[in-house]
């Protein structure tokens, strides 16, 4: 237990110090939420139609960038075999480095977000409803790139490869995101079913991940 | 004859050589005997002749997640058990999956057009399979990224068992989400809602589908063997040629 503590107070320690590039994570969503108003025009009520698509796409993208660096730089310090090796389980070990990234990268995100669904011309309501959705859904989308962070570890490969096998698996967040946010907007529908159905994907990425994560680590790492 | 009788990649091509020609032949036949048949089914009361897309559609869309099983057992094979033609197994399947996927979504969007009046609609059964090609192609993709054919084979294998989760989400999308696409008719609980008249046909045609698959499965396994074979004479040979070439130089400095 304390080996994992300190697994996941030094990854944080590491993440927002000089060189982590947790934060940067925030600076790039914001200038994604930035950039959709030049693409689709200062048309607020048309930005506040399309808020919670653009705050969760954003969202998507900035966590799929962070996670590139999740094994990589342990990898090439050395400390990934120290942690490979060590007594403590591997895939406790990848979850709580996964953890510790949520924690340094993913929460950013989600405090960030009131400020931008200012900017988007959304109400308390919808911006609530959007950054409850994030905070349910982004450790799926942290869990999950895991498994990409992993494999780009063990094949030398990080980039496209990594965001080509990653990004069909977060497509059901995405959806059921986007679709709890827009339910309390505009829909219809009720918050409720979607909203469980993002939780239940966030805990099955929470058990697959780490899994798949230490497999591959495990058979690829030579 | 057991799965590790056919570790050895000689023997497999043996086997497979004589096996072969039989099912081309079996395939051949029951597809012939398909199409006739369902050429030969009568209308649909509502639909018309379109509902003879079915015939084609529903075997491709069956083989689509067949076919990431038999790679999902091919992945267990290559990490759990090790068995060498494991990932030759897993490789060969990609395309003709990505394939069979491919076929799927292109006969139900041109049965969709006359039937829904679109192509294409983000209903939970289209957008999982869609998924389901993109991670065949993603899968494709990784191949192809790594030199190391061991190394690829074991990184596919963890994803393709991650991508297994899809399977039950696909079969059972229709019956979760109320949605365009109708549920399950053939295989259900009390029976089959299809007519005989119907039902003989497309069994006749997924036997057929799966018989194609299989044959063209093992035809290239056998390809990707004997890739390897190639690839590994060739470096045999790159060396032999280094290393003599290296021994002549030492012999004239000797000389010299």
């Amino acid at each position: 237990m304390t080996a994992l503590s300190a697994l996941i107070r030094r990854d944080i320690r590491i993440a927002l110090r000089v060189g982590g590039g947790a934060l940067i994570g925030v600076l790039f969503f914001l200038t994604v939420v930035v950039l959709m108003p030049f693409a689709v025009g200062p048309d607020l009520a048309l930005l506040s139609r399309l808020g919670p698509a653009i705050l969760w796409l954003g969202a998507l993208l900035a966590s799929l960038l962070t996670l590139d660096r999740l094994f990589m730089a342990d990898h090439e310090d050395g400390s990934l075999d120290l942690i490979t090796m060590s007594r403590t389980p591997l895939e406790l070990a990848c979850a709580s480095k996964a953890l510790a990234h949520w924690l340094a990268a993913g929460l950013p995100l989600i405090v960030a977000t009131p400020v931008l669904g200012l900017l988007l011309n959304l109400d308390m309501v919808a911006t609530g409803a959007v950054a409850l959705t994030l905070l349910a859904g982004t450790p799926a989308l942290t869990f999950t790139g895991m498994i990409g962070a992993a494999l780009a570890v063990t094949l030398h490969r990080g980039g496209l490869l990594m965001a080509v096998l990653v990004l069909p698996l977060s497509i059901p967040v995405l959806i059921f995101g986007v679709a709890a946010s827009q339910a309390v907007i505009v829909g219809p529908m009720s918050f409720g079913a979607p909203f469980s159905i993002l939780c239940a994907l966030s805990l099955i990425s929470l058990v697959v991940g780490p899994f798949a994560a230490a497999a591959s680590l495990k058979h690829g790492l030579d | 004859m057991t799965l590790i009788d056919l570790a050895n990649p000689t023997r497999f091509l043996a086997l497979t050589a004589r096996v072969l020609p039989w099912l081309a032949a079996a395939t051949a036949i029951l597809l012939t005997i398909g199409l006739y048949q369902s050429a030969y089914a009568p209308d649909d009361y509502q639909q018309g002749a379109t509902v003879k897309i079915m015939f084609i559609h529903v075997p491709n869309a069956w083989l689509s997640m067949f076919v990431w099983g038999v790679m999902s057992l091919a992945s267990l094979g290559t990490l759990v058990w090790r068995h060498p033609l494991a990932d030759v197994a897993a490789k060969a399947a990609a395309p003709i999956g990505a394939a069979f996927t491919f076929l799927a979504l292109l006969t139900g969007s041109l049965w969709g057009r006359p039937m829904w009046g679109t192509y294409w609609e983000w209903d939970a059964r289209l957008t999982s399979v869609l998924i389901l090609f993109l991670m065949y192609l993603g899968l494709m993709a990784l191949w192809r990224a790594v030199d190391d054919p061991s190394r690829a084979a074991r990184a596919a294998a963890v994803l393709t068992l991650v991508g297994a989760i899809n399977l039950p989400i696909i079969k059972f999308s229709v019956d979760w989400w109320n949605t365009l696409h109708q549920p399950a008719s053939v295989m259900r609980m009390g029976g089959s809602s299809l007519d005989k008249s119907f039902l003989i046909p497309l069994l006749v045609m997924a036997i057929a589908f799966t018989l194609l698959f299989v044959t063209l499965h093992l035809a290239a396994m056998r390809n990707e063997i004997l890739r390897r074979r190639v690839r590994s004479l060739q470096m045999m040979q790159a060396s032999r040629v280094a290393f003599s070439s290296d021994v002549g130089a030492s012999k004239e400095i000797g000389a010299a």
